[in-house]
């Protein structure tokens, strides 16, 4: 009897575990062997026994659980093949932030890839999307509907570099996710020859140093000290998007509002966060996107992890491919995920904490 | 196009005035004309042209688009424009994914001719209905989103951003150091792309010639009288008082353009054009001059209440039945011109007696003089304002706000100069209410917990509850505001996206006393009752929740405004 792809993987309460090989893929909750696709804190969860991961994913847990976030770390290289149990996995660049990767799990020539997050526009500070052809492909769809087509990043900059322009006498602050997207902002102004220092809240500073030891130039990024906020006329800071709502900003002078997500696409996205220059700039593949890399994987059939299932789920069904929702919880929490009510960005408390200790 | 888009997109993004009117003068700077001119146009709600009706643009939009990835795309997003203008298959696509694209689904025709704002009003102002959608289409083609956001606000007649016409022409006269006013003078008898305007204001070329001959100035406004203590600083004899009458202030403006033909305007405060809602006030400006007074609603001579009022400014179409039911008055407080001649820097009591004069001249039933109110002392003036009806206003004492106060020899002075002019309103209502939700303000108070939405008791299936009766963000300092948004911050039970709840209930949450002028029916809130002007006028950190008032307090003074004289014939009004 052929092998068939639920063989490989099928979903359990912790997440998609693959019983030929014993381990979970990003599971939600601690288990005995894990394989992590990238570090924003839904995926890659602390208190695994053994964690096989990029060796950035595993410095990127080290920098945010601390040296003791698991019991054993093993370190994945891009490319190579390793054999786990009856199963052979391989790691392949996922382009959604450093280290970031898809996995892909073979076992008597059947092929299952679980993308993670991934996107296909360009990004300075990581490795390009690799397309990784497979049997079964399991896909986000965070931005899944066809409104969602990300512009150009170089001119989303611009417009931020043209409100500086305009506003010399006000500071702008930029709402983005501390791992992955602050750094793709500091590295697109960079590239579009921005060189004075972009100031950084203290709760990015961890992550945007590591991100520099991994050989990203940055440039310089002093950390905000709180009495110089006054100061900062004409500034570009950066920070977590909870902190565009909170008392932190008010000090800076006259602050201009900006947030650099693909949520900003919608103006009422935009507004309900109380945005005044929206970004749209997202590390997550918009809807041209995730229907050109199923298309590219050459899959017969999709699952779809989290986001909008149903219209890539009803795309799917016109290009004859067999798509299903899995519904996964506890996914969407960190980077881009869609924010419910304030949910875990929003909680000034929790953000002012994080102030205080990172 | 995609320029004036951006534009748009960021003034709708942008709270502070002065930052719009940066970004508008930064645009007319940097763009030739006529586009400048046609943007201006549209920001002025100057253009005319052919809409598109929503039906329409669906119906392209599910030629190209799986009709239940449209729906679900539109559900999300809510807007029909912004969802045809996110979801519409353009040009628009990086180009480093062209590229790619082109390779793998074949994307790779030449970029189409992007058209500028100027072409499409041009082409919409001529094209015949059938040929609307082929346009639309191909416009929607070449457009990025953005631009394809504002085409489509503008073609469906939504062009909202938040930008009065006033602002637009501040920024323009600001191009050559003009101020509005200047602009506002030379307006009327132009038409988009207004070349000679930006010309003018450019240092390039004389005034248009095309004097207004009905133009909107400015009005004059007043600063408040907090207390009677205020007033002692003042010198009785040297004020007169008028009512201050609880309709709308507006000019009414006649003059003869070049041919010789009559212009009547009604203008609202702002300088925005009214004319059209009010044919039977324009037809009463038979004048040359320009008076400045209130907007009334007048049923047997008697002022309506200004929840009658609003029942006409309500309504879009103005129908012969409206305008007999809802008949519009003007009540005269001043003369700002007349037979071509500029009054404003006149000392006031001599334009009052020019007003009185000029009034009995047109001898017209929509119009009369709002009469001064007698006083020799501070208390008497006091008295008069504690009962009007006692004091000559008689009937209309319940459309009397308070008592205005003009200097003598004040000049006519636009904007809100300290001094010359207060308004001394009558006491406002004070109602105790409990805080029941508070949403972040806006601008500098966009990280600030500022908007309260306020409750009190009535009786409910289950004993007393509180039902949220208004909303209001001002009345605070600073440091209040700064108080009560750490109580918020600290007594939250729910969120809503940008919305919180607080804790309340008979022994727990805050009591914010509020002042407002008047109650009106409504069906918008679960009450069933809207304030009008709410808000906070102290903060009741002291006071328990239970003693908050009921809604009864509310009742009784509705009750009491609505003792009005029903419209004629039919009596079927009521809001």
């Amino acid at each position: 009897m052929p092998l068939r792809a639920s063989d490989l993987l099928t979903l359990t309460p912790a997440g998609l575990y693959c019983p030929l090989g014993g381990f979970h893929v990003d599971p939600t909750r601690p288990v005995e062997r894990a394989l992590i696709t990238h570090g924003h804190a839904d995926h890659a969860r602390a208190g695994h026994a053994h964690v096989l991961a990029t060796p950035e994913t595993l410095r990127i847990m080290a920098v945010r659980y601390g040296e003791d976030f698991c019991g054993h770390r093993q370190e994945a290289a891009l490319g190579e093949t390793i054999r786990i149990g009856a199963v052979s996995v391989r790691f392949a660049p996922a382009g959604h932030v450093l280290g970031s990767a898809q996995i892909a799990i073979e076992r008597q020539g059947v092929r299952v890839v679980v993308s993670g997050d991934y996107k296909r526009a360009a990004d300075p500070t990581c490795l390009p999307f690799e397309v990784v052809p497979c049997d079964v492909f399991i896909t986000e769809a965070t931005f899944g509907l066809p409104v969602f087509r990300h512009p150009d990043t170089r001119g989303e900059v611009r417009r931020l570099l043209e409100s500086v322009r305009l506003f010399p006498e006000r500071a702008h602050i930029v709402g983005a996710y501390a791992l992955g997207k602050a750094q793709r902002v500091m590295a697109l102004l960079r590239e579009e020859g921005f060189d004075r220092p972009i100031h950084l809240h203290g709760a990015m500073e961890k992550l945007t140093a590591l991100y520099k030891r991994e050989g990203v130039d940055l440039g310089e990024t002093p950390r905000v000290v709180a009495e110089e906020r006054k100061t900062l006329a004409g500034a570009v800071v950066l920070c977590p998007p909870s902190a565009i709502q909170d008392l932190w900003s008010r000090k800076f002078p006259d602050p201009v509002t900006c947030f650099a997500s693909g949520w900003m696409r919608v103006r009422a996205r935009a507004r309900q966060k109380g945005v005044e220059l929206p970004l749209v700039i997202s590390d997550h593949a918009d809807w041209p996107d995730l229907c050109r890399t199923i298309r590219e994987t050459g899959a017969g059939e999709v699952w779809v992890t989290h986001g909008q299932e149903d219209a890539l789920v009803h795309w799917c069904g016109t290009e004859g491919i067999r798509a299903k929702p899995l519904h996964l919880l506890g996914y969407g929490d960190d980077g881009e995920a869609e924010p419910h009510g304030e949910g875990p960005h929003g909680d000034e408390t929790a953000a002012a904490r994080s102030e205080e200790t990172a | 196009m995609n320029d004036f888009a951006e534009l748009l997109d960021r003034l709708a993004y942008e709270p502070r005035r002065n930052a719009k009117l940066r970004l508008l003068q930064d645009y007319f700077a940097r763009t030739p004309d006529p586009e400048r001119g046609y943007a201006l146009g549209a920001m002025t709600d100057s253009l005319s042209f052919r809409e598109a009706k929503p039906a329409l643009i669906r119906a392209l939009v599910e030629a190209r688009i799986d009709p239940v990835l449209f729906r679900l795309s539109h559900n999300y997003v809510g807007d029909l424009a912004e969802t045809t203008a996110l979801i519409w298959p353009g040009a628009d696509a990086p180009p480093a994914e062209v590229e790619e694209r082109a390779a793998g689904i074949g994307h790779n025709n030449p970029p189409p001719h992007v058209p500028s704002l100027a072409e499409v009003v041009e082409t919409l102002g001529t094209i015949a209905k059938r040929d609307l959608p082929h346009h639309l289409a191909r416009w929607l083609d070449a457009l990025d989103e953005t631009g394809r956001w504002a085409l489509l606000k503008l073609v469906t007649g939504n062009l909202r951003v938040g930008v009065s016409a006033r602002l637009a022409k501040t920024a323009v006269g600001a191009l050559g150091g003009h101020d509005a006013d200047a602009v506002e003078q030379v307006w009327h008898g132009l038409s988009p792309p207004f070349a000679g305007l930006f010309a003018w204001v450019e240092g390039r070329a004389e005034r248009p010639e095309t004097l207004n001959p009905a133009p909107f100035r400015p009005p004059m406004l007043s600063h408040p009288i907090e207390e009677e203590a205020d007033l002692e600083k003042l010198e009785p004899e040297a004020f007169s008082a008028e009512w201050k009458w609880d309709g709308i202030r507006v000019q009414l403006v006649g003059g003869r353009d070049r041919e010789g033909a009559q212009v009547a305007r009604v203008y609202s405060r702002t300088g925005e054009d009214i004319t059209a809602a009010f044919p039977d006030l324009a037809e009463a400006v038979t004048f040359a001059g320009s008076l400045d007074g209130e907007l009334l609603i007048l049923r047997e001579d008697r002022v309506q209440s200004f929840n009658v009022l609003q029942q006409r400014l309500n309504r879009k179409a103005v129908t012969p039945k409206l305008l007999a039911e809802f008949p519009a008055h003007v009540r005269a407080y001043d003369l700002l011109a007349a037979d071509g001649e500029d009054l404003r820097e006149t000392p006031f009591a001599e334009r009052r007696a020019r007003l009185e004069a000029f009034v009995a001249g047109l001898d017209h039933a929509r119009i009369d003089v709002s009469p001064l109110v007698p006083f020799a002392s501070w208390a008497d003036l006091a008295a008069a304002r504690a009962d009007p009806a006692a004091v000559g206003a008689g009937l209309d004492a319940d459309a009397i706000e308070g008592v205005m106060l003009k200097r003598c020899s004040s000049l006519y002075l636009p904007g809100r100069p300290k001094g010359p002019w207060w308004k001394w309103k009558r006491e406002p209502h004070i109602v105790d209410t409990v805080m029941m939700y508070a949403q972040r303000g806006h601008g500098k108070r966009s990280s600030f917990y500022s908007d309260y939405t306020f409750g009190v008791w009535r009786a409910g299936p289950e004993g007393d509850e509180l039902v949220p009766v208004g909303k209001c963000y001002h009345g605070f300092t600073d440091a209040e505001l700064a108080k009560l948004d750490r109580y918020v911050r600290n007594h939250t039970t729910k969120r809503f996206g940008p919305v919180r709840e607080v804790e309340y209930g008979p022994d727990k949450g805050l009591v914010l006393e509020i002042a407002f002028e008047g109650v009106q029916r409504s069906t918008r809130h679960k009450s069933g009752v809207a304030m009008r002007f709410p808000r906070v006028s102290r903060i009741r950190w002291d006071k328990p929740p239970l003693e908050a008032d009921r809604i009864d307090v509310l009742e009784r003074i509705l009750a009491r405004g609505e003792r009005e004289i029903a419209p004629g014939r039919t009596g079927e009004e009521n809001g």
